[in-house]
């Protein structure tokens, strides 16, 4: 079944590898790279791999693919990181709030949650591209706002539940007030399911990064970023689709460790699962 | 439950007014269309002039009353930076996106329903643990990568179908179709990856419930009493997904509509974006935006009507 511990190890295991990897080539990248970001190879563009030392090849203008993908891990991470900082520090504690005022206010707060909702990251992007001018600080900022109603939703059910422990209630009788109540006894029992949804806003937040990217209103083109990469390629496809492949597979690596991952901590932290798994 | 429909309508009616406003405001830039048409050398006094001229000195509520007011009749206004009325314009760019979105949306249906269900089938054995890791890595990936690779299959090596442009359905039928294939798979592929993730848990949710059992004791075999009576059940919080997909696919039209060179509301947008035309952007936004709520409206309806545990609960019983 699913949820069994050792299935739930692996995914764990298989989504830390994989996310491992990419946090290692952007640490690396920091210190060492086998060429130089801004060196055009001019005698080898659009180089297969291995040809002229460069291992996955070069793009049109001969930079080396490797190099820009290491680099390129740093975009990645650092768009996420501030996105999805952004989204949980901001949704937490409303999610929290939702989910211990009375029932009208926190209605309120869900339907004008639900209008968010219906603004996805690649939107809100756009929009504050469109009136900001295309940048990275404008795409961390709209994907971060983005990412804010699911950190909310999440939060208010995982909050709820809790507020109908026994031992919230005992808080309540022994005269803690709400604030107290919800940094005491909401904030550590939700903190897994907010380490669920950093998985799943950071994968959200990596897919919206490179589609920006690569509709040329993210990273400018003197930042090495796999959606750009991948928009590059698209016109050299019929002469080195490898130029393609590379930053595809990067992205596609990325997502699915932080999705592994995702899946591995929720069966770990969700307390339906737990039940699922006792029931026959 | 006509109560309940009334109300969720009215949400619907408040949600989408607030989106628009909230469209509005975000991109409201008081005389800055006027600044941007007269460009970088203008004087303040001509700024302000056109500023005048254009009505765009007036409060910002009036200007939203005025521009939403339009909308409801199907005028989006006159784009400050090209001239041209954007209502046309952004309804023809709708219609080539709707084809998309539709095409794309059967090709998911399609692929994903078999896909959950023969996984959830055969789980436990290899070929249901195959297809459930295909359609893990499918979530993760996006589909202008998908369409790259498929352009790269088809088109490039394969010399079959055409990379990009696009052919109105009513002028060159086939021309349309030979143009459409590649982006309602690319869109389509990805979708259904993570919409069989969805049919196969909720498959796997049904085939414990005694009803199967009684339908197994019937004669039934496993997959006969499955598609036969847990799908329907499954279908509940499958329908759910489909529509949370719904716009999720009308946002990622916006990317492959760009790799394909379709001239949809998506390429329009990212177009607008990169002109920085305020007024085309708020007119596409708010019809994506609208579609988005209306979509989920629907959704919720749809939920009312195939759930009976739904209709008898006085306020509608879910949380």
């Amino acid at each position: 079944m699913k949820g069994s511990p050792k299935h739930r190890n692996s995914l764990l295991v298989a989504g830390a590898v994989l996310i491992g990897i990419v946090v290692l080539a952007a640490v690396v990248s920091f210190f060492w790279t086998p060429f130089s970001p801004v060196f055009t190879d001019v005698r080898n563009p659009a180089a297969p791999p291995g040809r002229g030392g460069h291992l996955l090849g070069t793009d049109r203008l001969g930079r080396d693919t490797l190099t820009w993908l290491m680099v390129g891990a740093q975009t990645t991470l650092k768009v996420g990181v501030i996105a999805v900082g952004i989204a949980a520090v901001v949704g937490t504690p409303i999610g929290i709030l939702a989910g211990m005022t009375r029932r009208r206010w926190s209605e309120v707060i869900m339907r004008a949650n639900d209008v968010l909702l219906a603004f996805p990251a690649l939107l809100v992007a756009l929009i504050l591209a469109a009136k900001y001018g295309a940048s990275i600080t404008s795409s961390m900022v709209a994907i971060g706002i983005a990412s804010v109603p699911g950190f909310v939703r999440v939060i208010r059910a995982g909050t709820i539940q809790v507020m109908g422990t026994d031992y919230v209630q005992a808080a309540r009788i022994a005269g803690l007030r709400g604030p107290a109540i919800a940094v005491r006894h909401v904030l550590p029992n939700v903190f897994g399911l907010i380490i669920v949804q950093v998985s799943v806003a950071y994968a959200i937040a990596i897919l919206a990064e490179a589609a920006l990217s690569f509709l040329g209103l993210g990273a400018p083109p003197s930042v090495p970023s796999w959606g750009r990469m991948l928009n590059e390629a698209q016109s050299m496809l019929s002469v080195q689709p490898m130029i393609a492949v590379w930053p595809g597979l990067a992205i596609a690596v990325a997502v699915l460790g932080l999705n592994l991952l995702g899946d591995g901590l929720r069966d770990r932290f969700d307390p339906r699962m737990i039940t699922r798994q006792v029931r026959p | 439950m006509v109560w309940r429909i009334l109300r969720r309508l009215l949400i619907l009616v408040i949600s989408t007014a607030a989106a628009s406003f909230l469209t509005f405001w975000v991109l409201f830039d008081g005389c800055g269309p006027a600044r941007t048409r007269l460009g970088i050398g203008a004087t303040e006094d001509s700024v302000a002039q056109l500023c005048r001229e254009l009505g765009l000195d007036r409060s910002m509520a009036s200007q939203y009353l005025d521009w939403a007011g339009g909308i409801l009749h199907g005028d989006f206004g006159v784009s400050y930076i090209s001239g041209r009325a954007l209502g046309p314009q952004i309804l023809d760019q709708l219609s080539v996106t709707l084809w998309l979105v539709a095409g794309a949306m059967v090709v998911a249906v399609l692929l994903a329903v078999p896909w959950g269900l023969f996984s959830a089938l055969f789980h436990r054995r290899i070929w249901g643990t195959l297809l459930s890791a295909g359609s893990q890595i499918g979530v993760a990936v996006p589909a202008f990568l998908a369409a790259i690779l498929l352009v790269l299959l088809f088109s490039v090596h394969l010399g079959w179908l055409p990379p990009n442009g696009y052919q109105v359905p009513g002028a060159d039928f086939g021309g349309f179709l030979s143009h459409m294939v590649l982006p309602w798979l690319a869109l389509g592929i990805v979708q259904a990856a993570v919409l069989a993730r969805y049919v196969r848990s909720a498959v796997l949710d049904e085939s414990g419930q005694d009803y199967l059992r009684t339908a197994r004791s019937k004669g039934l075999t496993r997959l006969d009493a499955l598609v036969r009576h847990g799908l329907r059940n499954a279908s509940i919080p499958v329908l759910t997904v489909i529509g949370v997909q719904l716009v999720t696919i009308l946002v990622g039209a916006v990317v492959v509509e760009y790799v394909f060179a379709i001239p949809g509301i998506g390429a329009g947008l990212a177009d607008a974006a990169k002109r920085q035309d305020l007024l085309n952007v708020q007119g596409i936004v708010v019809v994506l935006v609208v579609i988005a709520l209306v979509v989920s409206f629907l959704v919720d309806l749809a939920y009312t009507l195939i759930d009976p545990r739904m209709r008898t609960t006085a306020d509608g019983g879910r949380a």
